[in-house]
């Protein structure tokens, strides 16, 4: 019978055919914790009695949100995750200094593969369905148990595929694609299911695009954000893999998407749906501007923000913060002079972080601040101040913003060649 | 059969507003729980009582993966979340750490201060000061089979143990 790509994925670890709707109990191929949902995953580890990891090659620890160390209580935690890491001989822990924002590194290691099952105690989990990999966020509790078993529980969810078609303007990104998928379904509109990425508008997209959408398909409530794998794909992971697709006559529901001439978008206040064009909110000056995250911090990001940047400086008064999202990434943007480009313009350029994103360290707002961002939620008081404001947007919309000092579309600093 | 107060929130209410990240440098629930809920309303860990109700719209609980939300809301004293939907997320964390939650099609219905008698277990909640009666959407066997062996914590002991 004909399946989705998401009852594949999860029957062949169940070792059973299942169906959306069903609950199953199925193996993982990947577990992920952090610094802030690993420490508490660890205690419950404990409490269940277990002594070993199910397979140490296949547990990843990667202390990202309040590292550096924020405070004595976050390298408390900090040390709990290495100690642990060190106890049960975890082959995939990463400490500063060759770490990265989880969801930036785990892809750019070669960790993730099409067909996995990966859960992570990190709700953007959902990035490696650029991949193919079915992964999603969970808690504490559950990566404890899958650390324990090698297996969890899981519903099999309904597919919701969105099919984005006609040619978005070439100053709109992935982001804006995602951002308007969301703006349009709302936040909750993929509650429980499986979105599927596709349409001529997103297979153009590079892998590193495909990241920055899969990411936020938790933003619309869905439990995966899966895309088909493709050439690209392949040459992103330097493996001939094949990826799991849905049958074409398989059970799932199908929105399309109309971004023909879509313009570079924001979010504005306090929901990621919450969505309209950069140009609408000219009116809205910012304190600060934060280009990185799970979300935007890749190579392709930050080149996006140094082009518009590039011999000029950001406005006065404005805090630009620039947090590449792994080692790596910060060591390419440093040979090809985009740091400098940085530095010339007058940003802050930080070593890797969760950080700001959510009101940790490394940027956290005052009371009534407002930055603009290219993270992932603007809830109230996401970056700090309980009436602080965030506005989320993608890297050429954060750069464009950061020399006017207003919410700013790119197009208005810069002139994009048609088509 | 629980009894207590009801305390309620609207739509979306999200993680960042159930625990502010910036305290999730602990994992105590008693810690947790003096900031739950704080960014909505600052004196709600002052003026809940142990055993009263969370209860919201849509959404509840969406954002972050974070575990310290439900145990949070215990921390505060809170005996289960009536909600008209759940973020899965959260739905998950409170099945697996055994907080009661019950989804609602009437909690909208519901308005801060009502007196509520709840069974989680029947699915049903009983609105003293409205004189009304609701009905949560019955929970799949395999999740009750979860809660009824007091979380996912006693469900994993056995099987280590085998």
């Amino acid at each position: 019978m004909s399946m989705t790509a998401a009852e594949k994925i999860l029957s062949s670890h169940a070792g059973e055919e299942v169906r959306a709707g069903s609950f199953v109990e199925a193996s993982v191929d990947l577990v992920l914790a952090n610094d802030i949902t690993g420490p508490l995953a660890i205690e419950i580890f404990r409490e269940m009695g277990a002594e070993r990891v199910f397979d140490p090659d296949k547990v990843v620890l990667v202390p990202d949100h309040f590292v550096p160390n924020k405070d004595v209580r976050a390298a408390e935690q900090a040390k709990l995750l290495r100690q642990f890491a060190r106890e049960q001989a975890i082959t995939h822990y990463f400490e500063v200094g060759e770490m990265g924002i989880e969801h930036v590194l785990l892809p750019e290691r070669g960790l993730v593969m099409p067909g996995q099952v990966i859960v992570g105690a990190d709700s953007h989990t959902c990035t490696y369905g650029a991949l193919g990999a079915f992964a999603t966020g969970v808690g504490s509790t559950d990566v404890a148990a899958a650390m324990a078993l090698g297996r969890l529980w899981f519903r099999v969810p309904e597919t919701l595929r969105l099919e984005f078609r006609g040619t978005p303007s070439p100053a709109a990104g992935a982001k804006d694609l995602i951002l308007h998928a969301i703006g349009e379904i709302g936040v909750e509109g993929a509650r429980y299911m499986a979105l599927e990425f596709c349409g001529p508008a997103v297979e153009k997209l590079s892998v590193e695009g495909r990241l920055t959408m899969a990411n936020m398909a938790v933003e619309a409530g869905a439990k995966v954000g899966l895309f088909a794998v493709d050439a690209k794909t392949r040459e992103y992971l330097g493996k001939d893999v094949r990826g799991v697709e849905t049958d074409p006559d398989a059970s799932f529901t199908t929105k399309v998407l109309d971004v023909a001439g879509l313009p570079p978008l924001v979010a504005a206040p306090h929901l990621p749906s919450n969505v309209r064009p950069a140009e609408e909110l000219r009116h809205v000056r910012v304190d600060q501007v934060y280009i990185g995250s799970c979300t935007n911090g890749r190579l392709e990001d930050l080149e996006a923000a140094a082009s518009i940047l590039k011999g000029h400086r950001v406005a006065p008064g404005v805090r630009v913060l620039v947090v590449p999202g792994s080692q790596a990434v910060y060591l390419a943007a440093l040979r090809r002079g985009i740091i400098e480009v940085f530095l010339e313009a007058g940003a802050a350029v930080s070593t890797p972080t969760c950080g700001a994103c959510l009101g940790g360290h490394m940027g956290v707002l005052a009371g009534g601040e407002r930055c603009l961002a290219t993270t992932n939620r603007n809830f109230v008081g996401r970056m700090g101040h309980e009436s602080s404001e965030v506005y989320l947007a993608g890297p050429a919309v954060a750069a464009a913003t950061a020399l006017t000092g207003y919410i700013t579309d790119p197009r208005e600093v810069v002139s994009y060649a048609a088509g | 059969m629980l009894r207590g107060r009801a305390w309620k929130f609207g739509d979306n209410v999200d993680t960042d507003i159930i625990i502010p990240a910036r305290y999730l440098t602990s994992t105590d629930p008693a810690e947790l729980g003096a900031y739950c809920m704080t960014p909505a309303d600052p004196e709600f860990p002052h003026r809940v009582r142990k055993g009263d109700f969370v209860v919201a719209g849509q959404n509840f609980g969406c954002g972050s993966s974070r575990e310290h939300a439900p145990l949070a809301l215990r921390g505060a004293g809170v005996a289960a979340v009536i909600a008209v939907s759940f973020a899965r997320i959260f739905f998950r964390n409170a099945i697996n750490i055994g907080l009661p939650i019950m989804e609602c099609p009437q909690a909208d219905a519901i308005r801060t201060g009502d007196e509520l008698e709840v069974d989680p277990a029947a699915g049903l909640i009983r609105n003293l000061t409205r004189g009304e009666e609701y009905r949560a959407t019955p929970l799949p066997p395999f999740l009750r089979e979860i809660i009824e062996a007091g979380g996912l914590v006693p469900y994993v002991r056995r099987e280590v143990r085998r």
